[in-house]
């Protein structure tokens, strides 16, 4: 039995103000990968996230993570399984200091004391922020938030990691250091962006979403060379696969 | 000119100054707290003429200001920005409480004067002494203190998320205060009119972000109860502590130490 397969079934989610979100989306990712979802705004990317662990419902399909469908009596044990880190870490962070916003999750738990703060030191040092503790989350830079928004769903060990625009906002020196954190990470992982250029260097395979349907489930580098596809979808081809501006103007 | 921002900046500077490494800073939350709440209780159980016993009172402050290392001049300014709202409630005092209480040779001084006096004096005391426990102690401490000394628990939570929020709030209002500025030109813009929108436009901001935050929450296992470490240890110095400075103001509350000293001072000149 694995935890780290998420399946998605003929997901349809439908808002309450008729807005159709999600049109029957299914697929299937397996233990390891590292998933991309892209698409224009308003494609349903934020929707299908938020069906990952359980905070909207389908308004039919099914959402299964490893052998478990997600019903309301196996939500905590699949929000356990499925960490979550959103876009903006001022949401994520609300707690007074660091360290007890990362405590937050093993508390919530149950974990006894020590282990906990096992868990929130080892977390913290995997994204190189135990020096930053004691401080206080609006005392922190934008890179510094960013990473210790990760720690806070690292130290609940997390089988599948799900973030959503995780470079949004960051300088290129912050960015890397997070691609390059990213990249160690061993757990089944699935990112939204719009950068798409880190969909290149962190996911073998990327999801196109249209308009609520999924346009395109393949490789990336093959998906980033249909150029009739990507402009459908409102996309184009990350800088890194356009061709330098300079000497294409020279020639 | 005073700014949203620069109210904020200053803000964040009390709250840097619990970081400090003093023997007071390192008391438990809970001794500095009764402490603070007995001595607010004993200077409003003051008579509204009496003056001259509230003044020996200071000594808390001053000490604590000491010992903790924070910086004087700091509070004071603190302080001053609450004078307007100190003065509007004493203002009517003088006008309307003629009766001469005390007589300086030919000059009366009415009652009114004197609880216009007592009351400033009353609003500094207990001012300063909130300010310094927040600089002493910090806010999520208090609240944590709070708690264990009885307070619900959903109270308690309430006010750690106020706090952490407030420098959220209000980044999103001094930016959308900002934005607005710029397109006015030095004018008043629509004047009043616009800050109808913008009020909404903030409410329904934090309406979503709340939203998100709760949503940062569930996923992370909440299910209604706030685990929280406990750091500190009621020992002998919190009892110490909290029995010196309840004894002193007791002392100070029962006997009008001004008037002592006043009388043994006269006594001894010849």
């Amino acid at each position: 039995m694995s935890h780290h397969i998420v399946e998605v079934k003929d997901l349809h989610h439908v808002y309450p103000d008729g807005t159709v979100a999600l049109d029957g989306v299914s697929f299937r990712i397996t233990h390891g990968e590292s998933v991309a979802l892209i698409g224009a705004n308003g494609a349903g990317k934020s929707t299908l996230m938020l069906h990952l662990n359980g905070y909207l419902t389908p308004s039919s399909g099914e959402v299964r993570i490893g052998d478990t469908p997600l019903t309301r009596s196996t939500l905590p044990e699949i929000r356990r399984t499925v960490g979550v880190v959103f876009q903006d870490p001022d949401d994520q962070l609300f707690m007074p200091t660091v360290y007890d916003d990362v405590a937050f999750g093993p508390l919530n738990q149950g974990l006894p004391g020590p282990e906990a703060e096992q868990r929130v030191m080892q977390a913290l040092e995997r994204v190189g922020a135990a020096h930053l503790r004691c401080k206080p989350p609006y005392r922190l830079s934008g890179g510094e938030k960013k990473r210790v928004a990760i720690a806070t769903v690292l130290s609940m060990s997390p089988d599948i990691l799900v973030m959503d625009e995780p470079t949004s906002g960051l300088d290129p020196y912050a960015r890397r250091q997070l691609l390059a954190l990213l990249s160690d990470f061993h757990h089944t992982k699935i990112f939204t962006s719009h950068d798409l250029d880190m969909v290149l260097e962190l996911c073998d395979r990327t999801i196109v979403l249209h308009e609520g349907k999924i346009r395109a489930d393949g490789p990336t580098r093959d998906i980033f060379r249909d150029d009739a596809l990507l402009a459908q979808c409102r996309l184009e081809r990350p800088f890194s696969m356009q061709g330098c501006p300079v000497c294409s103007q020279r020639s | 000119m005073p700014s949203i921002e620069g109210a904020l900046l200053d803000f964040k500077r009390l709250d840097q100054l619990a970081t400090g490494d003093t023997a007071i800073h390192h008391l438990d939350p809970r001794a500095k707290v009764l402490v603070t709440l007995v001595f607010i209780v004993s200077v409003i159980s003051f008579g509204r003429y009496e003056l001259t016993a509230m003044a020996p009172f200071f000594i808390f402050p001053v000490v604590m200001v000491a010992l903790g290392n924070l910086p004087p001049l700091y509070i004071v300014k603190k302080i001053m920005l609450l004078c307007p709202f100190v003065l509007m409630v004493g203002v009517f005092n003088p006008i309307f409480d003629r009766t001469i209480l005390v007589q300086f040779g030919p000059i009366g001084i009415s009652g009114g004067w004197i609880s216009f006096a007592s009351i400033i004096a009353r609003s500094a005391l207990t001012v300063s002494v909130a300010l310094i426990l927040v600089g002493l102690t910090g806010f999520p401490a208090i609240c944590w203190a709070l708690e264990r000394l009885g307070m619900p628990q959903a109270f308690a939570v309430q006010l750690v998320f106020l706090y952490r929020y407030i420098f959220v709030l209000t980044d999103e209002g001094a930016r959308m205060a900002r934005a607005r500025e710029l397109r006015s030109f030095g004018v008043k813009g629509l004047g009043m009119k616009a800050y109808g929108p913008l009020l909404g436009h903030l409410l329904l901001r934090t309406w979503s972000r709340a939203e998100r935050i709760h949503m940062a929450m569930l996923t992370r296992g909440f299910t209604g109860e706030f685990h929280t470490r406990n750091e500190f240890r009621f020992g002998k110095r919190e009892i110490l502590f909290l029995l010196g400075w309840t004894a002193v103001f007791a002392l100070l509350r029962l006997n009008n130490c001004s008037q002592l000293c006043g009388a043994l001072f006269i006594r001894i000149l010849p």
